[in-house]
């Protein structure tokens, strides 16, 4: 009894308009809210959200005052099944409302899927420069390198979850333990003046002749938050000396412990890749006689030495380079125009959309055409 | 009889098209001749007629100057005017005249009396020209504050602050111009270029003389330093690039400015491209007062272009035919008086004035089609490539769904909502290019045809539809509360019109939608990522995602339906306007702000009609008791059925 219920209102138009209308605040209320917040943390709190809480002010509460994005998607996937397999017949007249809503749900299914899966990096090159890693676009690491010995590298990488708990690390491969003191999640760097008072940031390396400040975090598109670090490393509890790691920084700080060299740097989080990318020309066209952009091209040599894959590919505006899963978007570039920033996506379900629109176009189309066949038909009797 | 009237009401019209397609006399200087002469100015080719014309869009907010003022109710009555191209002459070779026509709009009343102008200046409509002559000793002062305001965000600035900026830009542009062909004080730019050129080889072994510090020619140094200087100051203001290159083939987008080529061939000798001859006898022609001189000079050049660069010639001839032709302004005003005609059709039930109506859309909408298609052809870009565009193409799709509803129901209101729709999307149009340039070259992301045609133009058509459905409830409230016409059969029939419409435009804004996904996936990298626009978009396919649940589930009715279609106007004009002004995100191409209060507007009168719409039916003068039809019996004329189509 209570199932037939559930299953009643699961099935209901009217929770479909409910949730079509409940949807369309979000929506309006989210974008509105960009103005204030941001894309990425409006897009956080309103669509990849299950509630929109409210704080009253000056009290930790959290009421949840409406549906966020997840609760609203996933109800409506709940709805459109449930009607899918309620309701619709597999006949002439309904194989269009069945193609529509079969198309809706894969669409709703493969934005949670992309929700969940997409990994977003860039890959920046100056020209003629070759890289195997792309950087992530929001994280960063601490790398801490043995650079001992010539020809080999050990790294060991922090990731951005644990500095950002300001935690202390014992790792085997490395004979101190290393302290994040203090974790900066956007910073300004700035010349220590000679008279300052400020304590030093750091006993050793560049912290001796800066000073390091917190920023709030910002959220806008055209900006990023540049963090910084202040680390202690320690063996046996004996200290070794502290440093200061910054985002800013584009050379590595170098120190000797028990007779080996090591490095240590706040980078942004790398992920590496079979193949490599090299940059051999970047183009910047202009309409002439003006500075309207007319179009952003990378040359591109792409190589892979498991395949054996030695290419050349032109990557540009709306024409990206679709390779082993991950696809390559020409996104920005350096101001002197010798440099380009790459975009790059993982996302294993990105056909959804491509199907979802055909299934869903071809149902629309049917539905309309016959419609449009009943009415004619019907004038032509009157 | 009657028969004939809506024809003679048609050929009435169609002779003001045809009268507008015929040559018009010049019978003195040919302006008109000059104004096809090809340039390149925002990376685009275009005649000397458009770059007149979008400068004084953007200073004056017309597309001439008028000598005499009228009384903006005399319409019946045309002024003298100056025409684009003939301003744009005298600006760029008769400053002097030009400093005294009246076309700097100022509006703020701070402003006028800040800059001490009260009690100066033509006044039209409660707007305020001036002439640059009475701007001259205030140029220090909007100087100085124009750049203070163009450091302020434009989304911060007040009403005062926009203004000055406005004036500002203005009196650069205009500084601009007159620096583009000839140096401002010139009396006889083919003489004086003579003159440049002889003392060249002089001019440069003084300078390199002086250099070396020995002794030189001081005369000739000054006189070479003296004609540089004024070409140096050219080349950095010039506006319009107007010197083809001297190799079109080799060198297609060689185009320069008149300083540059003058300074480079100051500095290191060598020939002049042969446009600069032509460009100077035109330039001592027109100054001299010679007609004569001046036609045959414009024509010896035009000829010269037509063999070089036969291409860009018929360029800057079809972009004049297109300029003058003005097709979207003709349409508006032919969809204006068949709007009016089309409602005075349902208080008397009188054909003749339906089918009048009906034939003049039709006229209208075959001008605008023309407008529309030969825009195309010059730009060589689908339709709709910015809000300007967006505009005129949602007008004509949406005239073409009320003509198409107008032929088969014959009732009228088709052609109502054809021609008010039609009407009001042309005024936007027209408000819109006050920005000047409408053709302006795509950025690089908008580069793309492929995408201009599917997504652009399939989530257009969605808007159109959206807004035909939301004027067809309009009507249906309007007629059914204030008036006794609507009968029961006509509310059916709308009824009827406004779902298949709703139908027709959720399937477009979702198809238009989810290519605008795959474009954005093909461009940045993701399907969706809550862009403003994106956002938009989805919130029209929700919104008519609602209204047929709704109406398929019971939950609303006839008055319900054409309530929530009216909210679409709301919805729509949010994801066309509303968001562009949030100047947010990756889609704020089209940015606007003098329109927020002209959207309010709307909205509130949308919102006032959904409020009349929840009026309880009792009330509503239609639909009582006795009912419309037998009210309509006793007065003797009977409501005509809906027909069936005669095909």
């Amino acid at each position: 009894m209570h199932l037939d219920r559930l299953i009643k209102f699961f099935c209901s138009l009217r929770l479909t308009v409910v949730l079509l209308a409940l949807g369309l605040i979000l929506v309006f209320w989210g974008t509105l809210a960009q103005v204030k917040l941001g894309l990425y943390q409006a897009q956080d709190l309103f669509f990849r959200s299950v509630f929109i809480y409210w704080s009253p002010e000056g009290s930790n509460l959290k009421i949840p005052i409406f549906p966020g994005g997840y609760l609203v998607g996933t109800t409506l996937l709940i709805n459109l099944l449930a009607a899918h397999f309620q309701r619709f017949e597999m006949s002439r007249k309904k194989v269009g409302l069945f193609l529509i809503h079969a198309g809706l749900i894969l669409l709703l299914i493969g934005q949670l899927l992309t929700d969940l899966l997409a990994q977003e990096s860039s890959l920046h090159l100056r020209e003629g420069e070759t890289r195997n890693y792309t950087e992530a676009d929001s994280k960063v690491e601490l790398a801490v390198i043995d650079v001992t010995e010539p020809d080999l590298d050990t790294v060991v990488a922090i990731p951005h979850t644990l500095l950002r708990t300001e935690a202390t690390l014992d790792h085997d491969k490395l004979p101190f333990a290393v302290h994040v003191r203090r974790f900066f999640p956007n910073s300004t760097v700035t010349d220590r003046p000679k008279d300052s008072m400020a304590p030093l940031p750091a006993s050793q390396g560049f912290g001796t002749q800066l000073l390091v400040e917190e920023r709030p975090t910002v959220t806008a598109m055209d900006q990023r938050n540049v963090p910084s670090a202040i680390l202690e490393f320690t063996d046996d509890g004996k200290s070794l000396g502290s440093w200061l790691v910054s985002g800013y920084f584009n050379r590595n700080q170098q120190f000797t412990h028990e007779g080996r060299t090591y490095e240590v740097a706040l980078r942004r989080t790398r992920l590496y890749k079979p193949f490599s990318l090299q940059l051999l020309d970047f183009r910047h066209d202009v309409y002439p006689g003006t500075e309207i952009p007319k179009n952003f091209s990378s040359r591109i040599r792409l190589m892979h030495p498991e395949t054996g894959e030695d290419r050349e590919v032109l990557i540009y505006m709306n024409n990206p380079l679709r390779y082993a899963g991950e696809t390559y978007y020409q996104a920005s570039f350096d101001t002197d125009n010798e440099g380009t920033i790459l975009q790059v996506v993982r996302n294993p379900s990105w056909l959804a959309p491509y199907f979802a629109c055909i299934l869903v176009s071809i149902g629309l189309t049917l539905q309309f055409m016959s419609h449009m066949f009943g009415f004619v038909k019907k004038r032509r009797i009157a | 009889m009657k028969k004939w009237i809506p024809w003679l009401v048609l050929a009435f019209f169609a002779t003001d098209i045809v009268a507008i397609l015929l040559p018009r006399k010049e019978p003195s200087f040919h302006y008109q001749e000059f104004g096809r002469i090809p340039v390149l100015l925002n990376g685009r080719l275009q005649p000397f007629d458009s770059v007149g014309r979008n400068a004084l869009l953007q200073i004056r907010g017309t597309a001439s100057v008028p000598l005499e003022e009228k009384k903006s109710y005399e319409f019946w009555k045309h002024p003298e005017k100056l025409r684009a191209t003939h301003w744009l002459l005298e600006v760029m070779l008769k400053p002097e005249q030009a400093d005294t026509r009246p076309i700097f709009l100022i509006h703020h009343p701070d402003l006028i009396n800040e800059l001490n102008l009260a009690g100066k200046g033509k006044e039209k409509s409660g707007l305020f020209y001036f002439t640059f002559n009475e701007l001259t000793n205030s140029i220090g002062v909007i100087e100085k504050e124009g750049v203070q305001v163009n450091r302020v965000d434009p989304q911060t600035r007040t009403p005062y602050q926009k203004q000055v900026a406005k004036l500002y830009n203005a009196l650069t542009l205009y500084k601009r111009l007159k620096n583009s062909y000839q140096p401002e004080a010139t009396q006889d730019f083919a003489r004086d270029l003579a003159d440049f050129r002889a003392a060249t080889p002089a001019g440069i072994t003084a300078v390199k003389a002086r250099e070396q510090k020995q002794d030189y020619d001081r005369a000739a140094f000054n006189k070479y330093i003296g004609y540089l200087g004024q070409y140096d100051f050219m080349a950095r203001f010039a506006y319009p690039l107007i010197v083809p290159p001297t190799d079109p083939v080799k060198n297609p987008e060689g185009w320069q400015n008149m300083g540059q080529v003058l300074v480079s061939a100051g500095l290191h000798g060598g020939d002049l491209p042969p446009a600069v001859a032509h460009y100077t006898a035109i330039a001592s022609a027109y100054r001299a007062d010679k007609p004569d001189e001046f036609n045959a000079a414009v024509a010896t050049f035009k000829e010269w272009i037509e063999k070089e660069m036969p291409r860009k010639a018929a360029k800057g001839r079809a972009e004049f035919f297109y300029n003058n032709l003005q097709a979207f302004l003709h349409a508006m005003i032919i969809y204006l008086c068949a709007f009016l005609l089309g409602c005075f059709s349902w208080f008397n039930w009188s054909d003749v004035l339906r089918r009048s109506a009906f034939y003049i859309t039709i006229l209208a909408w075959v001008v605008h089609t023309a407008g529309l298609v030969f825009r195309m052809a010059l730009e060589g870009r689908p339709p709709v490539t910015n809000l300007y565009s967006s505009a005129v193409f949602i007008g004509w799709a949406a005239v073409l769904l009320g003509l198409i509803l107008e032929y088969i129901y014959r009732d009228g209101i088709g052609v109502v909502t054809a021609s008010a729709v039609g009407a009001v999307t042309q005024l936007i149009a027209h408000n819109l290019a006050l920005g000047g340039d409408t053709m302006e070259m795509l950025r690089a992301v908008l580069d793309t045809n492929f995408w201009l045609a599917t997504h652009v133009i399939t989530i257009t058509l969605g808007y159109a539809a959206t807004f035909v459905a939301g004027f067809l409830a309009m009507v249906f409230i309007l007629r059914g509360l204030l008036t006794t016409t609507l009968s029961k059969t006509t509310a059916q029939s709308l009824n009827r019109m406004v779902y298949g419409i709703i139908c027709f435009a959720t399937l477009f804004s979702f198809i238009g939608t989810v290519l605008g996904g795959i474009w954005a996936d093909q461009s940045w990298g993701r399907f969706w990522g809550w862009d403003p626009k994106e956002n938009g978009a989805l919130i029209i396919v929700l919104w008519n995602g609602i209204i047929l649940h709704a109406r398929w589930g019971g939950l609303i009715r006839d008055r319900g339906l054409m309530n929530l279609a009216i909210f679409g106007n709301i919805v729509t004009v949010f994801s066309w306007f509303g968001v562009n002004m949030l100047g947010i995100g990756l889609h704020s191409y089209g940015f606007m702000d003098a329109a927020f209060k002209w959207i309010m507007f709307f909205n509130a009168t949308q919102l006032g009609l959904i409020a009349l719409g929840l009026i309880p039916l009792r009330y509503w003068r239609s639909f009582r008791e006795d009912g419309p039809q037998e009210a309509a019996k006793s007065r003797g004329a009977s409501p005509r059925k809906p027909q069936p189509a005669t095909t």
